[in-house]
């Protein structure tokens, strides 16, 4: 659905030049949710509009829904972005229309005629759950509200991929939640394409299938969201799983810990899938007949299953200890023993 | 009580002379609006890191848009007498003014329309431009909606402007109050009809940023 090949993007300044994007290759397949995660500056802006053709590339290609975006121009790149929608951080809607009219701009943008207009604005308000609100202008709504808007109006013309350009950044996190939901939905009643950059891990791990991790214009890490929580590789992947698995709060607490337990072991945990259900604790202590101190736990789910970490202490003799991590191994289960904080 | 106050107003004259004024102020104006939009558009299009970025380009429409906005009007109408001369064959008459009203005031008005699109959230434009919206739609479905609250305020202040323009059109014969005051009322020393004059100018002004404020306030719903 979109293929990225060497894709460079450089940037001349009065300082000299910056590569925005650097020699990615990414491949997005048709009916999937595709997550760029990076902090800000790491290129995912740049990215993001490299795929509809807002940015041109400076070396490489684009192909989306078998447009070469990166070498049409004119009307033939028009008539690619209708299929190719986009919605914003911060909503980017025509403050001087309602909310109708806003939903029927690339509707009036595609030539649509004024009755049928009208009937697929109406569809449209009911999809994104605004039906009331149709005759409001944007600044008499909500934060949430307007990126319903936005996102009806980029679903108007019936479009093959979404882009969505940190599409909950300026939301707060329970609208952050109903918007990933409202995404989601429509990513499976529609297999509508998903494309989104975020900084934030909670979305990649909420609607995600896989991600590709940004830093410095270079994509560091690919793979499966779960995959990708399971086992990131590179350092920032692992500081961006921290956001979510919560262990960088129980950083304190894994110092304190040690420092008032110097025996036994501190071991983190990592479970994906069904393991994260399976009584594994009750089975150690019983088995190993070892103590198992909880220090911090969570579970939390993704789009294609749960995964939890789980920060314990086990105390007891050290052949059984070892035993009993000889057990957690053996149950693909993700073992790391932690000596410092 | 009126004729008591005002002996030397002749009320007809008066009247013609606000109907003239009227139709200059009426006429500039909306010429104005226009080209001052065109110019403005142009100007803020071909600027850096927009659609029809291009140096050169505007260079030219913002020197041009400067020159003519930094000569004095009573200048300009005189520089622009040939000009005149040549489009409507004299320069005497409320049309004769209409030309030199217009060069005068555009440039104003169209560094006004500039500053009102600068003040365009850039990701509105992004948001059109990645519907797959022409150029045009842009401008007529974007740009100027968007802008509305200040093109109007702006097309206010303009006017107020263009009414003192044409008083002092009046001084070079265009007719309308100015002439009169001039003419009638400082040349005569009747200082009755100066005073009259301007009351009328007063009340002129005052409508149109009247109905400039309101018209303004219902377009803006932000």
């Amino acid at each position: 659905m979109i293929e990225l090949k060497d894709i460079s993007k450089i940037y001349k300044t009065k300082n000299g030049e910056i590569a925005a994007v650097k020699n990615v290759n990414l491949t997005v397949h048709k009916g999937e949710i595709f997550g760029i995660i990076g902090y800000s500056g790491a290129g995912k802006s740049t990215m993001i509009r490299l795929l509809n053709g807002l940015e041109k590339p400076t070396s490489g290609s684009v192909i989306v829904n078998g447009q070469p975006i990166s070498s049409i121009s004119g009307n033939k790149l028009r008539q690619a972005r209708q299929k190719i929608s986009m919605i914003f951080q911060h909503f980017n809607l025509l403050w001087s229309r309602t909310v109708a009219e806003n939903i029927a701009f690339p509707l009036e943008i595609a030539g649509v005629p004024a009755a049928e207009r009208k009937v697929r604005v109406k569809e449209l308000i009911d999809l994104v759950g605004l039906s009331g609100r149709e005759n409001a202008y944007p600044s008499q709504l909500s934060g949430g509200q307007k990126q319903r808007v936005g996102i009806a109006r980029a679903l108007a013309n019936n479009p093959e991929v979404l882009l969505c350009d940190e599409a909950t950044s300026a939301l707060d996190p329970e609208t952050t939640d109903s918007i990933l939901e409202l995404l989601l939905d429509i990513n499976k009643r529609l297999g509508l394409t998903i494309v989104l950059i975020t900084h934030e891990m909670h979305v990649i791990r909420k609607i995600c299938h896989r991600v590709a991790v940004m830093e410095a214009g270079q994509v560091v890490e690919t793979g499966d969201v779960l995959q990708v929580f399971q086992q990131p590789q590179a350092d920032i992947t692992k500081n961006f799983v921290m956001q979510v698995s919560g262990t960088k709060d129980s950083k304190d607490s894994i110092e304190q810990i040690l420092a008032n337990y110097p025996t036994g072991k501190i071991v983190k945990l990592t479970f994906i899938g069904n393991k994260t259900e399976q009584p594994i604790i009750s089975q150690l202590i019983k088995q190993f007949n070892v103590e198992v101190n909880i220090v911090h736990g969570n579970i939390s789910q993704t789009a294609s299953g749960p995964y939890g970490t789980l920060i314990v202490q086990i105390l007891g003799e050290d052949s059984n200890v070892q035993k009993a991590l000889n057990l957690l191994n053996s149950i693909e289960i993700q073992t790391e023993v932690i000596e410092h904080a | 009580m009126l004729s008591e106050l005002f002996p030397n107003v002749r009320w007809e004259d008066m009247w013609q002379a606000t109907y003239d004024t009227l139709y200059m102020t009426i006429i500039s104006t909306a010429a104005t609006f226009i080209i001052g939009l065109i110019v403005g558009i142009v100007l803020f299009l071909t600027s850096p890191h927009q659609i029809w970025a291009n140096k050169i380009a505007n260079f030219i429409t913002g020197s041009l848009v400067n020159i003519f906005r930094s000569i004095p009007f009573i200048v300009l109408i005189i520089l622009l007498i040939p000009f005149t001369k040549f489009l409507l064959g004299t320069i005497r008459g409320v049309e004769a003014a209409l030309p030199a009203l217009i060069i005068g005031a555009a440039p104003f008005y169209a560094r006004m329309v500039l500053i009102a699109l600068r003040e365009i959230d850039k990701g509105v434009i992004e948001a059109a431009r990645s519907m797959g919206a022409k150029t045009f739609t842009i401008i007529w479905k974007v740009l100027i909606p968007e802008s509305m609250p200040a093109l109007l305020s702006g097309i206010t202040v303009t006017a107020v402007t263009l009414v003192g323009y044409t008083a002092m059109a009046g001084i070079i014969g265009a007719g309308g109050l100015g002439n009169l005051a001039f003419i009638d009322g400082f040349q005569r020393s009747r200082d009755d009809v100066t005073l009259m004059a301007t009351i009328i100018i007063l009340i002129i002004v005052f409508i149109i940023q009247f109905i400039g404020d309101f018209i303004t306030t219902k377009t803006d719903k932000r």
